[in-house]
This record gives structure tokens, sequence and C-alpha cells, in this order.
């Protein structure tokens, strides 16, 4: 409990609210009268009420979209299902700039749908929304199916047995065991979609705009920091409000519930409606993750002389010779992966410790101190970015042009990721299998080892995916923290993309396709650290 | 109860570890300059810039080696962010030298106080219409103008002459063609604003903008967009499809499209109107509070010395300030000269900066 709390006190509350501070605290002290007087702006009205309902109608898509796809990837055996697990969860790590452009490739002017439909979607805010959908599917597909594949279905058919129909089983059963885990994922969804920044710029172009994107703006390029202050406490006041009910409703459904391996609960799809059911998800993939994936390799290899290497080839040339602007792709790579690496242990660590304490603990305390850990997810990176200036800038903790900045940085929206995921397994662990444990003569340790770990095992690695994942891709607060002398592959392609010329913007596709590779070895090397499918029995 | 605890206690023992350890390591790099500040002379100098900031590798060694002084770069987003965090930071910067700072954010730095007075070596030798503070506070590096591109073929295909001045872009027979950056978030979107009001001054620059809003001006968000997808004439829009074969970005960008063709094209693909600019001028300068003062100055020295002038075009696509750097041929062969780009006085920009920006919204984007 001490090392979150130290943890957040010191990389997360700490600046922000150094930062918010400097907004609204002047030489005549606290400026309250702000919160009026930007609040009764109307283009900031505006903005309040695009961000609040976009992000209702995007989880509520992704929850649609998704859901399905959980449960076949739960329970459900068929070739190439760890590939296609990692790929979609590439979506998570591209650059934003990146799905963009690959976005509008496919549903704008002269784009596929164009093309076969005639449809343009690239200036209605359902571009947005699917963007959103393509972001966010892993989110629920790993959360829920996570769960999903490790309750025994067992109980679901002995409820048929005695006499319930398949959906009154389902409803009664599952769906009760399955709610924290749905509505965890709701919430990260909400939380992602509710401060979504590259998406809404890219997408939505100057007409749409989120209280994220609005941070942004006041505080990078205007400097607005009062203004910018406001609009952070508005944020966190939402995100606040939506912890408190996210909070209430899960208290109400978590039990013990009873986990088996998932190698267990996996069958091959039978029957007609298992196999449309499985055909229809895969659809969705290839349409909605597949598709968009596709166009950036396909660009990657689309050289003026045809299809070929030359970009790669090109890549390879930029890190020789030339200047400090660009990096060998070798080299951001590393880059990235000590990174991510560094950013996955620190929020293993601190996530883990945090899980366990608010499993064993209650009380008010424990629960508000739950939410906290959310609140980096819905808090703008300029906001941490500019606050970690302001504050870390005194030793010994003066650590703004360290290295270890960018990892903490990541680890903040890493976090909330291993808490989410292991908490709903974690509380359902039966206390008693602890305390029989404890009886037989177990030390605690070993306890924990034998029982505990087994189950949480398969959370942690997803967890630890996901907090990898989260930090490959992380470009918000990476870019801000001044680091050029090291690069991560967001930022080089960012920066490449920041160029005229064919070659640059070919090798950012290349790049970009790197980093969609490295990202899913990554997560199927993690796939493969799955426990053993013989430490089922208990 | 006690497992927790127990178990907290080693987790602990082990963050705390990782701690230290992380405070080490961030330590480290900073140890060079802090230990290394209480000696007479520091031999780290830091430059913080924008992420565009580019040098060729060689060309900084050859400073460090001269000088004694180790150079460290960091780039934290861009110009606008990276001079913010300096203002944020003002009294405890986190480098020696500024560089990135324009002439739409010039005042912005000024009346924050970041920059320490220093005359640099050579200055000279730069022209004196670059150098906009009498104080010195800042150095001139590099200057560079927002123009409109246009896409050769397809003026060439349709046989009508590509726009020239601001004027010819609302006439009718370039409808529908141009797209340009928002203003409130793109440096070259601002630039084109501010090279509206440039010419048609504080009072007529809006009538201008609703003709060329009921002319089908395109807005989208950055230059990114804008130049690799919407315009026809780049290598990233064509392949996106783009079709608006008017474009509001860099007078280098055709060069640009030239050197890093694939292969070189013999002539440039795209265009430059030379009467839709706006300059901007690029300025670097000592931080107030600055470590390592003496390797600051040495380092703004070498920013306007010939080596580093020379090296810019085609690092960085900007041209030089000073008088006799050489323009490298890719520029002579592929680039324009603007012979009068619009202006407007940096005290104007930040006094109405915002103010222009929301009006341009509301009239343009809403």
């Amino acid at each position: 409990m001490a090392v979150p709390l130290l943890f957040f006190g010191l990389f997360f509350a700490y600046p922000v609210a150094a930062i918010v501070g400097r907004g609204l605290k002047t030489d005549d002290g606290w400026q309250f009268g702000r919160f009026a007087e930007v609040l009764a702006r109307p283009d900031i009205a505006d903005v309040l009420w695009f961000t609040t309902w976009q992000a209702f109608a995007s989880t509520l898509l992704t929850l649609v979209i998704a859901l399905p796809a959980a449960y076949v990837f739960a329970r459900f055996e068929f070739p190439g299902k760890q590939l296609l697990r990692a790929v979609v969860t590439v979506p998570f790590v591209l650059p934003t700039v990146v799905v963009g452009t690959a976005f509008l490739a496919l549903l704008g002017r002269g784009g596929l749908l164009d093309e076969l439909a005639g449809v343009r979607l690239d200036t209605t805010v359902w571009a947005i929304l699917l963007a959103h959908v393509f972001f966010n599917y892993a989110v629920v597909v790993r959360t829920v199916g996570g769960l999903w594949a490790q309750l025994d279905p067992r109980q679901e058919e002995a409820a048929r047995v005695l006499g319930a129909g398949r959906f009154t089983a389902w409803r009664r059963v599952t769906l009760p065991a399955l709610a924290p885990a749905v509505a965890a994922a709701a919430l990260m969804v909400f939380l992602f979609t509710f401060s979504s920044f590259g998406v809404v710029l890219i997408l939505g172009g100057p007409s749409y705009s989120t209280l994220e994107v609005e941070v942004y703006r006041q505080t990078a390029q205007l400097l607005d920091l009062p203004t910018a202050a406001v609009l952070t406490m508005v944020q966190f006041a939402a995100i606040g409000a939506i912890l408190a009910v996210h909070a209430w409703t899960v208290r109400k459904r978590e039990t013990a519930l009873r986990l088996v391996d998932p190698g267990r609960t996996t069958h091959r799809p039978r029957g007609w409606a298992q196999r449309t059911l499985l055909g229809g998800v895969l659809l969705t993939v290839v349409l909605l993750i597949a598709a968009p994936l596709g166009v950036l390799v396909e660009r990657s290899f689309d050289t003026p002389g045809g299809y070929g290497l030359g970009y790669y080839r090109a890549l390879q040339d930029a890190g020789a010779g030339g200047g400090t602007f660009l990096v060998a792709p070798l080299e951001a790579i590393w880059n990235s992966l000590q990174y991510a690496l560094a950013a996955t242990a620190i929020a293993l660590l601190v996530g883990g410790l945090a899980a366990a304490a608010l499993t064993r603990r209650g009380g008010r305390f424990v629960r508000g101190f739950d939410a906290l850990l959310m609140l980096p997810l819905g808090v703008s990176a300029v906001t941490v970015g500019f606050g970690f200036l302001i504050t870390l800038d005194e030793p010994p903790l003066d650590l703004r042009t360290s290295w270890i900045l960018v990892p903490l940085a990541q680890a903040l929206v890493g976090v909330p990721f291993v808490v989410r995921t292991m908490l709903p397994v974690l509380r359902a662990v039966d206390g008693r299998l602890r305390e029989a444990a404890a009886v037989l003569g177990a030390s605690p340790l070993r306890a924990w080892r034998e029982v505990d770990l087994p189950l949480v095992r398969r959370a942690l690695l997803i967890a630890a995916g996901f907090a990898f994942a989260v930090s490959l891709g992380e470009f918000g607060a990476t870019v801000f923290i001044a680091r050029a002398d090291r690069p991560t592959l967001p930022v080089a392609v960012a920066r490449l993309l920041g160029r005229a010329g064919e070659l640059n913007y070919g090798q950012a596709m290349a790049l970009s396709t790197i980093l969609m590779l490295v990202c899913a070895v990554s997560l199927l090397l993690l796939e493969r650290l799955r426990p053993d499918k013989t430490s089922g029995e208990f | 109860m006690s497992t927790t605890k127990k178990l907290a206690g080693v987790a602990l023992a082990a963050a705390l570890g990782v701690t230290t350890l992380s405070a080490c390591g961030g330590g480290d790099a900073n140890d060079k300059t802090a230990g290394a500040s209480d000696a007479p002379k520091s031999k780290t100098v830091t430059l913080v810039s924008h992420d565009s900031f580019n040098v060729t590798e060689s060309v900084l060694k050859e400073f460090e080696q001269q000088s004694g002084y180790t150079v460290k770069v960091l780039k934290s987003g861009d110009a606008g962010a990276a001079l913010n965090q300096e203002i944020l930071t003002k009294g405890s910067p986190r480098g020696d030298v500024f560089f990135g700072v324009d002439n739409t954010l010039l005042s912005r730095a000024l009346d924050n106080g970041i920059f320490t007075p220093y005359e640099a070596k050579g200055l000279a030798d730069v022209k004196p219409e670059y150098v906009l503070d009498k104080e010195h506070r800042v150095t001139p590096i590099d200057s560079g103008d927002i123009c409109v591109n246009y896409d050769k073929a397809y003026f060439a295909e349709k046989k009508i002459a590509p726009p020239q001045t601001l004027d010819d872009l609302i006439k009718p027979e370039y409808k529908n063609l141009l797209v340009t950056e928002n203003a409130a978030t793109s440096s070259p979107g601002l630039g084109f604003l501010l090279a509206s009001v440039g010419k048609y001054g504080e009072d007529g620059w809006k009538d201008y903008w609703s003709k060329l809003k009921a002319n089908g001006v395109e807005v989208v968000d950055g230059w990114e967009q804008a130049y690799n997808e919407r315009f026809s004439g780049s290598a990233g829009g064509k392949k996106a499809k783009g079709d608006r074969p008017l474009v509001v970005s860099y007078a280098s960008s055709p060069p640009v499209e030239v050197l890093y063709g694939e292969p070189q094209p013999a002539e440039a693909p795209t265009g430059v109107s030379t009467g839709t600019c706006f300059r901007q001028i690029e300025f670097a300068g000592l931080l107030k509070g600055a470590k390592n003062e003496e390797g600051g100055k040495a380092l703004v020295d070498f920013l306007v010395s010939k080596k580093f002038q020379e090296d810019m075009p085609l690092q960085m696509f900007v041209n030089p300030v000073t008088k006799d750097a050489a323009l490298p041929e890719l520029f002579t062969k592929h680039g324009v000269v603007v012979e009068k780009p619009e202006n407007v006085a940096p005290e104007t920009i930040a006094k109405n900066r915002e103010q222009w920006v929301k009006a341009w919204t509301a009239l343009v984007v809403k």
C-alpha cells in the first residue's frame, strides 16, 4: 500500500496539483472565479457535451462489437488464436497519426468504402467512433475474455440441468460473475475515449474537440494555465463521478468465483450457431482491425518502382550518416523495448501491490485509493508532463532530463490496467483456500505461491501485456519529456511524418509496420509464458 | 493479514530498491552537469529545442572538438510546447540555450524574461532585418517562408496558371482547390492567417477569409493531414488520393520533395505561390539561470557560424540568416526566393493573436 501511494503521490498527484495550482493561484490568491468564467463560455460547453456523448457512444459501440469476441476468444479453440489475440492488441500501440492515415484510406474520399458503396465517413463522427472501437477492442477482449476463460462452464450447465433455459442460465450464472470484468472494461474504454486526443484531432478535424484537446491547446499552445487548470478540474470531476458509479455497481456484485484453468474451458466450435458466431467475430476483426493495419503495411511496401523493400532499406541508411534528426530503426526499437520493459516492471510492481492491498482491505479509504489509481487514464499527458517539469526540478528528484522519467510517465498509464485486470481475479479467489493452506502448515509466502499465484499468473501476464503495449505506443508524455538522444519508435514515426517527401512518408509507414511487428511479437512471447495446462488441480 | 504485511514488506524493500536505483540512474545523467558545474569549466552544454531541430553529426562533432564542450540536445514537442516549457521552468532551466522561438511567439518569450542578453560573435554577419531584439536577448538563426504550394501536374493538365497571390486564391478558377491548417493548433495554419493580416490589415483580413471560405477553402487540423493526405502534389497525398492541388506549406517543401524523391526527380513536382507568404524567423537565446553560461555563449556563437548556417538548409529546410552563407544547390535549383513576404510585428502578434485566432475559428471552422 505504501509503495503505490508513494508512487502516485510523487509522480502523479504532486505534479498535477502543482500545475493546476500554478494556474489557479496568482499573487492575489486563489482564483476560483475562473471556474464560473470558463464554464460559462459557450465553446467550452460545446466541448463538454461532445466529449461526454461521444465517449458514451464509443463505449457502447465497443462493448457491442467486442463482447462476442471476448466470448469467442475465451471459449473457442481455433487455429491461429494466439496470433489473432496479439493482432487485435496491435492497434493499441500505434501512434494515432498513423492510424488516422489508415482510417482515412478506408473511410475517406476514394477509400475502400467510397469505392465499394459510395459512402464517405471521414468528415462524420462515425470515423471517430469506429477508430475508438479499433483502439479499444483489445481492452474488452482481454479484460473480459481473461476472466471468462476461467469461469467454470459446469456451473452454467448445472443450472440448465436444474431446468433453467439457456439464456436464463447465462443471465443468472455467468453474467453476474462476469459483470465486474465487463464494468472494468467499459470503464477503461470510457476513460480512454473521454480523454481521446489524437483520434479526435485527426479524424474530427478542427470542428470537433474534446476536453483533452482543449487542455492541450490551452497549455501547450496558448500557455493559458488558468483555463487549462479549470478544464483539468472539470475532467477530474467527471472521472470522479464515473468512478464512483463504477465502484458502487461493482461492490454489489463481487463474489468469490470458482475459477478453473482456461485450458479446460475451451473447445472447438460445435454446431451451426457457434460456427456462425466465430465466423462473425473473425469477419469483424478482418474488417475493423486487419484492414486498417493492412493499409499501412501495403503502403510501407508501395515504393514508386513497384512493391519492394525500398523504404525499409532507406531506414537502414538513415541511421548511418546524416544528422541528429533521424534514428537508426534498430536503435529506436531498442529504446522502445527498454522503456517499455522498465515501465512494465514499475507498473506491475506498483499495480500488483495496489491490487493486493485492495483485495485484502476494505473501507472508504481503500476505495478512494482504488479510484485514485484510475485517474491517470483520464488526465491529459500534457498536464502530467508539464507538472513533472515544475515539480521534479530539485535534487534529489531533478529527474527532468533523466531517462527514468519516460518509463515513470508510461507506468502511470499502465498501472490502472494492471489493477483492473488483476482485481477481478484476485477478488474471486476464495479466501478459504488460503486458510486451508495455512491450516495445513503452509507459510504465508508458500500459501500465496501455491494458491494465489497459479490463479493470478494469467491475469498478471495479461496485465503485463497491456502495460507493455501501452508504453510501447505511448506518445503524448514521451514527446514532452525531453530525451532527444533516445527517441522511441512512435516519436521517430512522428518526426518522419512531419517532413515532406516520398522517402520520409514511406519510411514512416515502414517504421509503423515495424512497430506493429515488435508489438505483436512481444505479445506472442508473453502469451507463450502462460502457465502450463496441467496446473489446474488444487 | 500477516501475509499481506510480510509480502508488502518484501515488495516495499524491492520497490525502494528500484526507486533508489532509478534515482541513481537519473542522477547519472545529471551528475555530469551538476557535478561539473562546481568545476571551473563545465564540459557539457545543453541545447533545448523543438522536435524539428537537426544538425549534421560531423558538424556538431567539429564544434565539440574545437570548443571542448560536449553538446547535449533535448527536444520536447513542437515549437509552442517547447517554448512554454521553458517559460514554466524559468529560473531553473533544463539546459543552457533554447533554440526555436519564432517571431510569432517572440514577445511571449521576451515578456516572460527567460533569456539573458548576449551579443553573439558573428552577429555582424546576420542580415540586419532579422535582428528584431535590440537588446540581443535572442539571436536570429534561420528564416523560412510559409506559402501556398501547388501541384504542378494538376495545373498543367487543366491548362490554368497556378495562383500567385493571396488575391488569386479567391478567384473562381481556384474554387475548392485549397487546403489549409487550423490556425489554432498548427504553425503553418497560423502563419497563413498572419499573411492575410499582413496583407489586408487588422480590419480587412476577416473579409478576405469570408471570401476564401465562400471559395471552398478546406481546413484540417495539422500540416501532416493537409500535406500528406489532402494535397494532391505530395508523395503521401498521391497515395492517399488527395484531391486538393493547393496547400499551405513551406517555400522549402518543393526542394524537400526532390531530395526525398525515390528516385530523385529532375524537377520538383510542386511549386510555390510567392505572393502568399508569411516569413518566420527563428531565434536562439541564452537561458537565464543556465548552469553553463560560458558553454551556452559558445553554442550561440556556433549557431550563427558559417559552418552551422550552411548545414541548416538541408537539415531543417530553412534559410540561413547570415550574409555570406551559401545555399546548397538543391535550394538554388528547386527553391524560390520570396521577395516580399507579408509580415506582422511580434508585439502586434502577441497583443492580438488570441483574439484573431478566435475570430478566425468562429468565421472559418464553425
